[in-house]
């Protein structure tokens, strides 16, 4: 019931507002339609005016509040490509942007309506048109280089020395697999899968497999200033490995495997310092739509110092001797990284 | 005075003088039914298309207010939002699954139900025929089919809003698997299967249109209406039909693919997966597939939806600056242009899919060509208003921001359409903003113009100046303070889609930002209702039209009674003697000839 009246009492006040303007509609008809069009038209333009120079300090102030918040330096040699090119098209769409907005709002301004103005009858200049043309084009021309050079340097092949990393995504977490000793990840078939005890569905009778290493909890570790290239695969539906501070990001497609190289230059720590944030850690932020938890699947990334790594690699154990040493009821089915503790397990614990 | 004006286009009528025998009468009544539910004249179907399409943006605004609330306040709850919605927000908590289900349906219901056919469905009817000199369009039986198509699919996409587990929940692009296998989301279960009939019978409604304007373009056009004297409305209306009779069946062909994967254990986006504990016998198929075939309709899908607020933004500066609209031809060549290279860029939403990276070379050099032709227009508009004489009507303001808003949203298409920079851009609230300021506000403003431009058309009355200004300055303020923040969100790789950010440490800084925005969004929307109220109260009260040619404006529609019947002109129809930018001295005192004024013996046609 109240909410009945409510909604009367909203209809209301717009049909009072709507006759509140018509009753303008009608004074303007008694104090001479002409004049308060005028006026009226003058009004307009100002306002535009006024909207024009309040939004460029809002564009100022918007980047002053901002500005801040944004990414730190890039993590990673090709994102330094990305922050330049990004730097340059900033500047040449900020140019361009300034420029065709002013021109509009004082070109409403300065040719509003008056008594004695007539418009200009200019139809057309094929010279214009030429030069407008031509420009632009040149400019996107440049933009397509800088552009292209740096995608192609960035989906070259990755060096062959790079450490290789698989990370697989399903509903919703990443599953990260070093090759081990061996250096070389062995065969994975989804009709292997099982949550207890081969979540990758990982062949045995594939000898490379055997070393293996299976962290459950999303945690990529990169050793700094080493190319490191990512083999991207997908349990279930598409997923999208998304790495902010490295400016790069690739989908992870069902029955698909796609790849992405990179050669982190910021260990974690060192990073810690920049962003003076003693909790910082870089994310892995799922970019592709995959469902309910989609918001959720979180990965991280620890770049540290090659003895560091070494240090840490020495601890693992493969996911062979986990998976198939101990009874396969007790294991547990780890979702996901969500909570600290589960980020300081360095494997999935199966005992 | 027989208003029987349809008895010269006796083949228009035959449909509804089958209806009812009142041939006889002075007054050529139609029963209520044929008049204004199943009737065959373009304009009611044009006001059918856009009562529902209004109808329709009111569903899918009120969801984006619904879950903003979520994303600027994620650990508060609105018990408000568990009347509107019930077992969805417990508590006034908004559901993930329900989340992502608003987020869906906003993005269909937005991109197809209002931004397509509310809007292309509505002015391709309205001013084809008015404006080329038709009684109406080549088929008006095909034409209510369509709207009724429009209809069906409307029906179908509202009832799987109320079904138990929810509309279809896995974005507006709906990829497979996440829409293919039931086991995936709550929403892929019948949610996804009325989703895809209703979008299928929505093809079906756009082909069906798409098919009657081209045709009536091509043949209906009156005598002296060559092609190059048509106004620019029309090149941009035939062209976004152009687009869609060509790209739709793709999209479709699609649709049916994901239909039998869904249904008939095919394979054909499906491979290797292991899900709800079993492994799937697919084998073989792409998830990639389905993009392409989707987005070869998609990326035509946003100039469907920009062409038409770019024909009518440009036939209205033209008319309100008093000044011929600047580079009639090189609009038309830039609009051709811009609908061939369409076709040519889809695989720019795909660069992270692991797609070749030579093909995807060929996407951006392509991708960044439409800039040119766009660029073109914008200062061939510019142009347009320099030292012109400009009358500051609601339909002139609203022309202007689309002119502003599609500068902005245009630019930041650079940034995304360059792959290595959309290797970082992907996804993120960049995404966002650049395509709501573009396809969003930017096509709404169009449509907004053209609603109070043309409402005297429709209605015989003005809608109400003073609402219609402060509309439009919320509006466009509400607008940039939503969108332009959100570039930063997106540069800072917030990625778009997530439900809350609070557990990330890489975006939960942006905290006081969300609730900002999810303020202001409230605001806009609850501002739309001055326009609604605008709307439907100007029908019934609004001021009068007291002369044919309110705007003193030169193209064919301004020749027609100020309330014309079925058949649009009483007598014959006009004969074009010009192109439709004449806005010169007459020699009478008039700063415009329309374009069915003959030339004067020694003047130039254009």
């Amino acid at each position: 019931m109240s909410g009945l009246i409510i909604i009367a009492l909203i209809v209301l006040v717009f049909v009072i507002i709507y006759q509140i303007a018509k009753a303008s509609e009608y004074a303007t008809v008694l104090r001479g339609e002409a004049k308060v069009n005028r006026q009226t038209n003058r009004l307009m333009a100002w306002l535009l005016v006024v909207f024009f120079i309040l939004g460029m300090y809002g564009v100022w102030e918007c980047h002053r509040m901002l500005i801040d918040k944004m990414l730190p330096v890039s993590a990673s040699e090709q994102g330094v490509g990305y922050d330049n090119m990004l730097k340059v098209t900033v500047i040449m769409t900020g140019i361009v942007f300034f420029a065709t907005q002013a021109l509009l709002f004082w070109f409403a301004f300065r040719y509003q309506s008056t008594e004695k103005r007539t418009s200009f009858f200019y139809a057309h200049n094929n010279k214009l048109e030429l030069i407008w043309t031509t420009i632009p084009a040149i400019a996107m021309a440049s933009l397509v280089a800088v552009g292209l050079k740096h995608w192609f340097a960035v989906t070259a092949p990755a060096p062959p020395d790079a450490n290789i990393v698989e990370i697989i995504g399903k509903q919703f977490n990443w599953i990260v697999r070093y090759p081990g000793q061996d250096g070389a990840l062995g065969k994975r078939d989804f009709r292997k899968i099982n949550d207890a005890n081969n979540v990758l569905g990982l062949d045995w009778t594939d000898r490379n497999n055997l070393d293996d290493i299976v962290a459950q909890n999303g945690e990529v570790h990169m050793v700094v200033n080493k190319p490191v290239k990512l083999i991207i695969g997908s349990r279930d539906v598409l997923h999208d490995v998304g790495m902010p501070h490295f400016r790069m990001k690739m989908d992870a497609v069902p029955g698909i495997t796609t790849t992405l190289w990179l050669t982190p230059t910021i260990t974690t720590a060192e990073m810690k310092r920049i962003t003076k944030n003693p909790d910082f850690v870089y994310e892995i932020s799922c970019a592709e739509m995959c469902g309910n938890g989609h918001y959720s699947m979180r990965g991280t990334i620890i770049v540290e110092t090659q003895e560091e790594y070494d240090a840490w690699m020495a601890k693992q154990v493969p996911y062979h001797t986990l998976a198939n040493g101990t009874p396969a009821g007790n294991a547990t089915d780890n979702e996901g990284a969500e909570t600290p503790e589960q980020q300081d397990t360095e494997t999935i614990s199966m005992r | 005075m027989s208003t029987n004006i349809v008895s010269d286009a006796a083949s228009i009528a035959q449909a509804h003088h089958a209806g009812h025998h009142d041939h006889g009468h002075e007054h050529h009544e139609q029963h209520f039914i044929w008049k204004y539910i199943f009737s065959q004249d373009h304009k009611m179907i044009a006001k059918q298309f856009l009562v529902t399409g209004i109808i329709w943006a009111v569903i899918g605004g009120l969801m984006s207010v619904f879950f903003r609330l979520q994303l600027g306040f994620p650990d508060k709850t609105f018990p408000i939002m568990e009347t509107f919605l019930g077992e969805w927000a417990k508590g006034g908590k908004l559901s993930p699954e329900f989340y992502y289900a608003l987020v869906t349906m906003h993005g269909t219901i937005l991109v197809f139900f209002v931004l397509t056919a509310g809007l292309s469905g509505t002015f391709a009817n309205l001013l084809i025929p008015l404006q080329i000199g038709a009684r109406d369009m080549a088929s008006p039986f095909m034409n209510m089919l369509s709207y009724w198509m429009f209809f069906a699919a409307s029906i179908v996409m509202f009832i799987s809003l109320f079904v138990e587990t929810g509309p279809a929940s896995g974005g507006w692009t709906t990829y497979p698997p996440l829409s293919a296998l039931k086991e995936a989301s709550l929403g892929s279960g019948i949610g996804m299967d009325l989703w895809l009939i209703s979008m299928a019978l929505f093809v079906a409604s756009s082909l069906l249109g798409g098919l009657n304007y081209i045709s009536t373009i091509l043949n209906m056009r009156t005598k002296g209406m060559s092609m190059t004297r048509m106004p620019l409305t029309i090149w941009a209306l035939l062209f976004t039909a152009v687009l869609g009779v060509l790209s739709f069946p793709v999209l479709l062909s699609g649709f049916v693919l994901l239909i039998f994967d869904r249904t008939f254990g095919t394979s054909f986006y499906l491979s290797e997966i292991f899900i709800g504990g079993k492994a799937l016998p697919h084998i073989g198929g792409s998830a990639i597939l389905y993009q392409h075939l989707f987005w070869f309709l998609g990326h035509p899908e946003v100039y469907i939806i920009m062409l038409p607020g770019m024909g009518m933004a440009s036939e209205i500066l033209s008319t309100n600056s008093r000044k011929p609209i600047f580079g009639y031809f090189a609009m038309i060549i830039s609009l051709v242009g811009i609908t061939v290279l369409a076709f040519l860029v889809w695989a720019h939403h795909m660069f992270v899919t692991g797609m070749s990276p030579f093909l995807g070379s060929i996407f951006v050099l392509l991708t960044l060509l439409i800039a040119v032709p766009s660029a073109v227009k914008v200062f061939n508009w510019l142009t347009t208003m320099w030292r012109a004489n400009i009358r500051f009507t609601v339909a002139m303001m609203f022309a202007i921001g689309f002119v502003s808003l599609f500068i902005s949203g245009g630019l930041t298409g650079i940034f995304l359409g360059n792959s290595s920079l959309d290797l970082h851009l992907h996804d993120t609230y960049f995404v966002v903003a650049h395509f709501h300021i573009i396809m969003g506000i930017s096509a709404f403003f169009g449509m907004f113009a053209g609603i109070y431009h043309w409402f005297p058309k429709m209605f015989g009355r003005y809608m109400n100046n003073t609402l219609g200004y402060i509309h439009f300055f919320i509006t466009l303020a509400g607008a940039y303070l939503i969108f332009w923040p959100m570039h930063y969100e997106g540069i800072a790789g917030m990625p778009r889609r997530y439900y809350d950010y609070s557990a990330w440490e890489s975006f939960n800084q942006f905290t006081s930002l969300n609730s900002f925005i999810s303020v202001v969004v409230i605001i806009v929307f609850f501002t739309q209702f001055l326009f609604i109220v605008n709307f439907f109260m100007s029908m019934f009260w609004g001021r009068r039209v007291t002369t044919k040619n309110p705007w003193g404006a030169t193209t064919l529609e301004w020749t027609t009674p100020i309330n014309p019947g079925h058949g649009n002109w009483e007598g014959e129809i006009p004969t074009v003697h010009r192109w439709p930018y004449d806005y010169k001295d007459d020699g009478n005192g008039n700063d415009f000839i329309p374009q069915d004024v003959p030339l004067k013996p020694g003047e130039d046609a254009h």
